[in-house]
């Protein structure tokens, strides 16, 4: 059985508590996204401040539980700073991380295989591993990062409407 | 088909329940969770089955099972009967004149949209007004917003106060213009219990059709729906011990008579040629395609089996459970438990509500509360319990809710307040 040391691990709780890069930023210049749970009622909105092509500002708004706010946080930073494409790259990870494989859906005890510190290079992300054993959290925990993924849609489509519109530079 | 009259006779006894016969006659309460004996608190989203719903439901596909309204063979006519007798089982529970004013559907969500569709596309039009509360489910919000941006109706709402109780200070002049009232019996968040019959007679007065959503209400109350003076009365199976997949609409007949058709299909007509139909009766002009004949046999097992043990009976029980568990919580948490709705009065009594309870519980957020009370076995819901307007009124994403019903008792309240200790300690910061 898993157990709430499994879902709340120290660095989880730690984020709650203290969460980091919280706040907003003034759109435009930043963008920002807003993602709900509609399950929960948890809402998360995304700022993300994007110059030449890299993460240069990121803040995390919004409340729910502590699953889908130390994720945010902990998402915000793991991104800033990053590219866009780097940004991505750990988006990926993070939701490879978080798909339900049979180990989560039936509760197993033993620890899938790589469930080591340094093993994804996700680093302090990998303390969300454990979500995956509480399937009905996993949406808490994608939260922030679907809506990461949407502002950094927004912050694509934006530069591609400055560069359409504007002389060229 | 079958009556739960003999299996819960032990379990009633002068009008009070004996909620350990009872529990016992419920499979899913026999099981552990996590290790822990389950304490099931969460009724309000759906209720478990007593043994003899399950066995019903068996013995009809094991028995008797063929398509009703259709064949002449004898199994067939035993389904039909165990159909009507169920329609009119629900009908004298729910106090209808008649039971063929008692139209099967899937559940109360599909009764509402069916009134919106059928009497809402026939009755109202532009600028007509639906007025609604504050404490409605999204079941009773969604069908009437839908017709409001279909033909330019206009939703408007009865206030809560910052408690989630209707404030009805304004009510006549909310009533101006409007032509269906539509308003939910008891509270699936705050357990508040709007005064329907007031309501009625107000909308009434103007003109206005009232419609009932009675999900939460049904289960837990003696219900008269010419008491109430309703007009429709939306209610759903599993919230009583009967099975999912199975609701009802109880209309007034001459309502139902002059409305058309919902879904279009089998059953629901009395002639079909290349030019077009002749619909049926009410209520079968209602009832397109094969109904989920099981879930309704096991319905009415339920309804057997509440009114075994009498609906009377099981109201006062929870009465009775709902101030334990106001004063438990008061006594061991104080200031640190919020509960949203009517609460405890100064001199410890309870105001006249339902057994859902909304807890705040310090800071810690509902999915994690409920998250440590399910590794104590303690089953309630977190989120917004599909009624987030009212969740912005009060101020919150989100609430643990935790629903009583005849087959709790005091050790499920003390198993929660136990839980809600350890949540405690685990989220103290």
């Amino acid at each position: 059985m898993a157990g709430l040391e499994d879902l709340y691990r120290e660095i989880i709780l730690d984020h709650y508590r203290n969460p980091r890069n919280r706040g907003e930023l003034e759109v435009p210049p930043a963008t920002m996204a807003e993602g709900f749970n509609p399950l929960c009622g948890d809402e998360i909105q995304v700022y993300l401040q994007v110059d030449d092509g890299a993460i240069s500002d990121v803040r995390i708004g919004g409340q729910g539980c502590s699953i889908s706010q130390s994720s945010a946080s902990m998402m915000s930073t793991a991104v800033a700073g990053k590219s866009l494409d780097e940004a991505r790259d750990v988006l990926r990870q993070f939701k490879e991380m978080m798909s339900i494989h049979e180990h989560g859906l039936e509760g197993d005890d033993d620890a899938p295989a790589d469930d080591r510190p340094g093993a994804s290079g996700l680093g302090d992300l990998e303390a969300l591993r454990g979500v995956v054993k509480f399937p009905v959290r996993i949406k808490c925990a994608t939260l922030g990062w679907n809506t990461l993924d949407q502002a950094i849609g927004q912050s694509l489509d934006q530069s591609l409407d400055q560069a359409g519109d504007g002389p060229a530079a | 088909m079958s009556t739960a009259a003999t299996v819960t006779s032990e379990a009633t006894t002068s009008g009070t329940l004996d909620v350990a016969a009872i529990k016992a006659e419920f499979p899913l309460l026999q099981r552990e969770v996590h290790g822990r004996p389950i304490v099931y608190l969460d009724s309000g989203a759906t209720s478990q089955k007593p043994q003899s719903v399950l066995d019903a439901m068996d013995r009809y596909y094991a028995e008797i099972n063929a398509n009703v309204h259709r064949g002449a063979y004898h199994i067939a006519e035993r389904a039909t009967t165990a159909v009507e007798s169920a329609r009119a089982a629900l009908g004298r529970f729910l106090g209808a004149p008649s039971a063929e004013e008692v139209v099967f559907t899937k559940n109360a969500t599909e009764s509402i949209n069916l009134v919106a569709h059928s009497w809402g596309r026939t009755n109202l039009t532009e600028g007509d007004v639906v007025l609604l509360t504050m404490l409605e489910h999204h079941a009773n919000i969604v069908p009437w917003q839908q017709l409001a941006a279909e033909r330019g109706v206009e939703v408007r709402w009865i206030p809560v106060d910052a408690n989630g109780r209707l404030d009805l200070s304004d009510l006549d002049a909310l009533l101006d213009g409007v032509r269906l009232l539509a308003v939910t019996a008891a509270s699936n968040v705050t357990g508040d219990l709007p005064p329907v019959r007031r309501l009625a007679d107000a909308a009434h007065a103007v003109g206005a059709t009232v419609l009932v959503d009675a999900s939460q209400w049904v289960p837990h109350q003696p219900t008269d729906v010419t008491a109430w003076d309703a007009d429709f009365v939306a209610v759903t199976g599993h919230k009583m011990l009967g099975p999912t997949g199975i609701g009802a609409l109880w209309g007034r007949r001459e309502l139902l008579d002059a409305m058309p058709p919902f879904l279009g299909g089998g059953s629901m007509i009395q002639n079909v040629t290349v030019d077009g139909f002749t619909p049926a009766d009410v209520p079968t002009r209602f009832e397109a395609g094969t109904q989920p004949i099981a879930e309704i046999v096991g319905w009415h097992a339920a309804i057997d089996y509440l009114s075994a043990l009498g609906i009377d009976a099981i109201a006062a029980h929870e009465r009775d459970l709902t101030g334990y568990a106001l004063r438990t919580l008061a006594d061991r948490f104080g200031d640190d438990l919020a509960i949203h709705g009517p609460a405890l009065a100064a001199d410890g009594t309870v105001e006249d509500r339902g057994g859902t309870l909304s807890l705040a519980y310090r800071d810690v957020h509902p999915h994690d509360l409920s998250q440590v009370l399910d590794q104590h076995g303690v089953c309630v819901r977190a989120g917004h319990h599909c009624a987030k307007p009212l969740m912005k009124v009060l101020g919150v994403n989100a609430t643990a809710r935790a629903s009583l019903y005849l087959y709790n008792d005091e050790s499920d309240v003390d198993a929660l307040a136990d839980a809600l200790a350890d949540a405690g300690d685990f989220f103290a910061f």
